[in-house]
């Protein structure tokens, strides 16, 4: 009977690496999809970003009480892991509390801390919920956010409830492990006085006194088995959902722009070209730089009209997106009525690159569709509604920028397709034909000067 | 008794370059300063002052053009870079070292994004050298002057603000003028931006509720202040025009910060 557990679970840890793995690999090589750029340089100061915004979660503290609720998640779930660790050890050796009479005076102390976690967790997760459905917060509601229909809304759901039914199950596994122990039912019993009660099971163990000794060893395995295999599906799950910024989460802001926030990102193409036009010398030559920071790789179109014409960091961005909308809540575009959200912004290149995903796998790696970012997903009139401001950016507690794929798919609409709106094409011609935005002679540009000695 | 007259001067780089004069800084006026009938009165200000401390300064004149920011960020980089090219080979021939502008969008794209095509200058927004100013008691606002008891708030650019992290200067700057300062509920690194940036000036806003820059008046109103002070050419319009789609331009005025320390030193 125990052998045929140990093989049971080896077999269902070997098949969560293998999906895993699976995973990774088409996640990595879509983010690939996307156009070479630096993000190695100055790396004590991206480990400092990181230490700060990833691990300390420094934004997430603007909002002092969402921030700490948020905390709680995290640190059990780095901390949780440790008692993962000893239940993985436990399913593969069939072994009980493997770690116990080794650390015997520090193992109550540690599962008293996961147990608190735990708790915590459980309880954050049911105001989560409610902060959802009752207290209604503008942001997370479907009704107001289009972006949020459907999918995302039960994936937000789903997510919650088990990690509910999880910390259940962790926590009525204790306290019916206690109960078996007290009884000295089988290896249980070999625990006596060496693991005690713990925290917070205690005051569940009064659940279980009334079952049998059979039924409570019954209980005790299904609670082990749901505990360990709902983490082992979660943890596919995570792969597919906006909960992958649990772990993308930290390179993501590792990666983050380091350059002023106003600062838009030069196209070295263009320099070559204007150079050329203006009959200076030509310092670039147009190509752009990889990674290695060698290789000149070829020019693509200006601006972005798909994925592959994004950066690859705006890509791992979309993966990372946790879709709380804080961006939203900060655009004055959204604010205001307009069709802009930028986490729609952030949703669309995801779903773009999962659709481009799901036609790899029904019809190989080389497979193209005729859909793009732009138009399919992103309309102009969500584009034109940016007034840059950045709030978006700032807005973001892992360092997104939505405002970077903005700015790229603007470009290819007035560099490739000419479809700027007919006053931003007034707006050019001034500038190129009067030197100003306006129609003004440039020749009157100077005339203020006259009035300064007028009176006020 | 003879009335003081103070005559302020606007000197041109070319006039100091035939001169054989460097000017200790350019004044980078900006298409809005230059031609927009209500900046103009900021520039003067601003002029006035510059005159007033004597300090050495010089501006470009008919040879200034438009920065490129509004081309660059509607998407239109080719018009950007040409604007930029055509830009630096002109600060670079009069070998300019430190620029002030009382446009943050000029303060942006002169500070960040001329380096990376060869335009290396000191930037400062007008902002920040009227702090400098006020810091070194070159400027010191008049006891008894009209702001006591004046509620201000001040508006933050997002050029300025956000963009690069300038928000304590202007505020250093209204302080000095002892009136009541009360803040908006977003400001600083949450401000709301006045709806005018990326190209939105130039082009009616997209269908919504309402425009930015009412949702950002009634924000500024709520606040009872009857002053709201700006530091940017577009927020200055947007801010005004609110004013008046709330019918409160008799009882609520939009300065730029230049103007109110102008005032205060009976410019
Ligand atoms: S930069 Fe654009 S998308 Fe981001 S908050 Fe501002 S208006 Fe919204
Ligand atoms: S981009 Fe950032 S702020 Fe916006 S929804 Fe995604 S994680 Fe949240």
């Amino acid at each position: 009977m125990e052998i045929f557990q140990q093989i049971l679970f080896v077999a269902a840890l070997a098949a969560t690496a293998w999906f895993i793995t699976k995973r990774i690999q088409l996640i990595s090589r879509a983010i690939k999809l996307g156009r070479p750029e630096n993000r190695f340089d100055h790396p004590d100061e991206r480990l400092k970003t990181m230490l700060l915004v990833a691990f300390g979660q420094k934004k997430m503290f603007t909002n002092l009480l969402v921030g700490s609720m948020h905390f709680v998640i995290y640190a059990g779930f780095i901390i949780i892991n440790l008692e993962i660790l000893e239940i993985i050890l436990d399913g593969i050796l069939g072994t009980h509390r493997l770690f116990a009479p080794y650390i015997t005076p520090i193992y109550p102390i540690l599962i008293d801390v996961f147990e608190v976690l735990a708790f915590g967790v459980l309880a954050v997760c049911v105001v989560f919920l409610c902060r959802r459905f009752i207290a209604r917060v503008s942001r997370l509601q479907a009704e107001r956010h289009r972006e949020l229909r459907g999918w995302p809304i039960s994936d937000a759901t789903l997510i919650l409830t088990a990690e509910i039914f999880l910390m259940i199950a962790f926590l009525t596994w204790n306290a019916s492990d206690s109960v078996l122990r007290d009884r000295g039912v089988g290896h249980y019993g070999e625990l006596q006085g060496i693991v005690p009660d713990f925290l917070v099971s205690q005051y569940l163990k009064p659940l279980f006194l009334t079952f049998s000794d059979m039924a409570l060893v019954a209980y005790e395995r299904t609670a082990w088995w749901l505990h360990i295999l709902g983490i082992l599906a979660f943890a596919i799950y995570v792969t597919y959902s906006k909960h992958l910024h649990i772990a993308l989460g930290f390179p993501n802001v590792y990666f983050s722009d380091l350059q002023p926030k106003g600062e838009m990102q030069n196209m070295p193409e263009i320099t070559k070209e204007v150079q050329l036009a203006l009959g200076l010398p030509v310092t670039t030559d147009g190509s752009q730089v990889n990674d290695n920071g060698e290789q000149p790789v070829e020019v693509g179109r200006f601006g972005a009209k798909d994925v592959q014409d994004l950066k690859w960091i705006n890509l791992m961005n979309a993966y990372s997106c946790t879709e709380c909308g804080r961006c939203t809540a900060a655009c004055p575009a959204n604010i205001t009525g307009k069709k802009l959200s930028p986490r729609k912004i952030m949703m669309d290149t995801r779903d773009r690159l999962e659709e481009i995903q799901r036609g790899w796998q029904t019809h190989g790696n080389e497979y193209k569709d005729d859909k793009s970012l732009l138009n399919d997903y992103i309309t102009a009139e969500e584009l034109n509604a940016c007034t840059t401001c950045q709030a978006c950016i700032n807005a973001c507690p892992i360092n997104i920028n939505p405002l970077d794929i903005i700015l790229q798919l603007r470009r290819y609409r007035v560099m490739e397709e000419s479809q700027a709106p007919a006053s931003w094409n007034a707006m050019f011609s001034n500038i190129e034909n009067n030197m100003a935005p306006w129609k003004f002679s440039p020749s009157d540009r100077f005339n203020w000067a006259d009035q300064v000695n007028d009176a006020k | 008794m003879t009335q003081e007259v103070k005559t302020y001067t606007v000197p041109t780089m070319a006039n100091m370059a035939a001169s054989g004069e460097e000017p200790e800084i350019l004044f980078w006026v900006g298409c809005a300063g230059s031609f927009d009938d209500r900046y103009k009165r900021v520039t003067i200000a601003f002029v006035r002052i510059l005159n007033h401390v004597g300090i050495k300064f010089a501006v470009l004149g008919p040879e200034e053009a438009c920065t490129g920011d509004p081309a660059r960020r509607a998407g239109n980089e080719f018009l950007f870079q040409m604007q930029a090219m055509s830009n630096i080979q002109v600060l670079n021939g009069y070998n300019v070292k430190k620029i002030v502008t009382a446009c943050p969008h000029c303060f942006n794209t002169l500070k960040n994004e001329y380096p990376e095509l060869g335009g290396n200058y000191e930037v400062i927004h007008h902002s920040q050298f009227l702090q400098g100013l006020i810091n070194e008691g070159r400027v010191r606002v008049k006891d008894g002057q009209s702001f006591k008891g004046r509620r201000i708030t001040f508006h933050d650019s997002c050029y300025l603000g956000r963009a690069n992290k300038v928000y304590e200067a202007p505020r250093d700057v209204l302080a000095a003028l002892d009136a009541d300062l009360v803040e908006m509920k977003r400001v600083r690194a949450n401000g709301l931006c006045c709806g005018a940036g990326g190209g939105q000036y130039f082009k009616e806003p997209e269908p919504g509720k309402k425009d930015v820059n009412v949702e950002r008046v009634e924000e500024a109103l709520g606040t009872g202040a009857d002053t709201i002070a700006v530091a940017c050419p577009f927020c200055m319009t947007m801010m005004s025009d609110g004013v008046k789609n709330k019918n409160r331009e008799d009882s609520v005025r939009v300065y730029d910060i230049s103007e109110l320390i102008a005032q205060g030193q009976g410019l």
